[in-house]
């Protein structure tokens, strides 16, 4: 299953564990991509937190939590070779895994269709 | 500003089809990237060649009305050593007030006729200065702000034989040099100068034939557009300023690195706003200074951020930083206390509230590729 929040970004559920990462829409909106900062695996972060960095050479863009949780897994690619996050945004860049501690979190995000439907509304 | 009150330049509707993203800008709607994107851009420019939109800068004719010759009374308002211009030979400078301090940095061209200069200062600062110039000659020269005159940029290695192909008088102009010029049948004033650390040209076209002159550069298969964002990367890596972030109404030349722009004749004989403050700086030094900062790793160190020593004590702040594409890593420049001003002197910057080690550094990070003119 994967959901998308607002922000856009998406996460890909495992049992309780969701693999968390920005849209294709959010890797064009902000651009080449030089540097993601991630928290340490361990931190527990409430939705809606900041919880990673991604800087473009613009400017630095805030990424929050979509769910409530443990960071279980980094994805320590992202720090050698920020630019994955524009040429692979929703497979290989993937950002952290979080282990969720409410999993009813979910029904409050996007489906892929609803997703879709709201960026649309936005271009 | 308000929405309503943004102003477009001639080339907004190009901007718009070559797909720019556009963005408010001293109260213009300017782009800040097209498609290519900015780390895009900025490599190009680099590499071959990049066209700018600044006609949102300030361009005016100030001229002597009596018989002094004026770049002798513009000299009562900047440190630079304006008199000594030849005709077609232009100069960096500041306005400086009477602390010393930073009104804006520009550009003075001594034109050729009739004891005249012309002027390009920032968009942001032009209503001021051209007030303040007006108000501190009065009865010296006038000042005329040339409004019906568009303003575009040409950069790169390239630039000089792009431009020659359509301004064969462009191919051996000196640098910091001007001329007065047709290009396609089109008077333009062409100076040999720029704001990329790169070999390139400014252009002053009449408003109604700048999409035509642009459009022909354009179509030239080495020119891309360039936006904002590209401009800012490339100015930094350059090591140049940019007035309301590197250097403002609060920090002096000296403070600011720019003793080069500070004629000799005037370190000796004084004579411009704030000189007391100024000429007492080149002789003591001052508290603070703009250096480098090279950040190590890959986090870029935006502006304010804080920049410390390595014992923890606060000792200055980034004003100007990012990630700089040619460079290929993060690049940034700041004030720092003088005393840890030196060259490679350790420092740690405070980023999301965790420090990063740094170390000052010698600017520009990417050497400058002026034009040089064979010797004959």
């Amino acid at each position: 299953m994967i959901k998308y929040s607002e922000d856009h970004e998406w996460i890909k559920m495992d049992g309780d564990v969701g693999t968390v990462g920005i849209t294709d829409y959010a890797q064009k909106a902000l651009g080449d991509v030089v540097f993601v900062e991630l928290p340490p695996a361990g931190d527990s972060f409430a939705k809606g937190d900041e919880v990673a960095v991604v800087e473009s050479v613009k400017a630095a863009s805030e990424i929050y939590a979509p769910v409530t949780g443990e960071i279980v897994e980094i994805n320590g690619t992202l720090e050698d070779a920020p630019e994955t996050v524009n040429s692979s945004p929703m497979d290989n860049a993937w950002f952290f895994k979080i282990k969720l501690s409410d999993m009813s979190e979910l029904d409050g995000m996007l489906s892929e269709e609803d997703y879709n439907a709201f960026v649309e509304g936005l271009e | 500003m308000s929405d309503n009150n943004i102003l477009n330049t001639p080339l907004y509707d190009l901007h718009l089809s070559l797909g720019a993203k556009m963005v408010p800008f001293a109260g213009y709607a300017m782009p800040v990237q097209y498609p290519l994107g900015v780390m895009g851009e900025h490599l190009h420019v680099r590499e071959k060649a990049g066209l700018f939109d600044v006609s949102h800068m300030g361009q005016a004719f100030l001229r002597g009305t009596g018989a002094a010759d004026i770049a002798t009374s513009f000299e009562s308002l900047v440190p630079g050593n304006i008199a000594g211009l030849k005709t077609g030979r232009m100069r960096y400078t500041m306005l400086l007030n009477d602390s010393g301090g930073i009104l804006d940095d520009l550009m003075v061209t001594r034109w050729s006729g009739d004891n005249c200069l012309f002027l390009v200062v920032n968009a942001a600062c032009k209503t001021q200065d051209f007030a303040h110039i007006e108000e501190k000659l009065a009865g010296v020269a006038t000042l005329k702000r040339i409004e019906d005159r568009a303003l575009i940029a040409l950069q790169g290695p390239m630039a000089a034989n792009i431009l020659a192909e359509i301004c064969p008088e462009v191919a051996d102009m000196a640098f910091m040099s001007a001329i007065e010029t047709d290009i396609d049948g089109v008077n333009c004033f062409v100076s040999r100068c720029g704001y990329t650390g790169e070999d390139g040209f400014e252009i002053s076209i009449p408003n109604a034939d700048t999409v035509k002159i642009t459009e022909k550069l354009l179509a030239h298969p080495d020119v891309e557009p360039i936006g904002l964002g590209a401009r800012d990367s490339l100015r930094l890596e350059a090591g140049l300023c940019l007035y309301g972030h590197d250097i403002d109404t609060t920090t002096s030349p000296v403070e600011g690195d720019l003793v080069w722009a500070i004629g000799k004749s005037r370190r000796e004989n004084g004579g411009f706003p704030g000189a007391d403050r100024v000429l007492a700086e080149l002789e003591n030094g001052t508290t603070r200074k703009r250096v480098g900062i090279l950040p190590e790793g890959r986090a870029p160190a935006r502006e304010h951020t804080e920049i410390q020593d390595m014992n923890g004590k606060t000792i200055g702040e980034i004003t100007s930083g990012g990630f700089g594409p040619t460079f290929g890593g993060p690049v940034a420049m700041g004030y720092v206390a003088s005393d840890h001003s030196a060259e490679g002197t350790a420092v740690q910057l405070i980023v999301r509230g965790k420090p990063r080690p740094a170390k000052v550094v010698k600017l520009p990070f990417v050497t400058q590729r002026y034009y040089k003119k064979p010797k004959a």
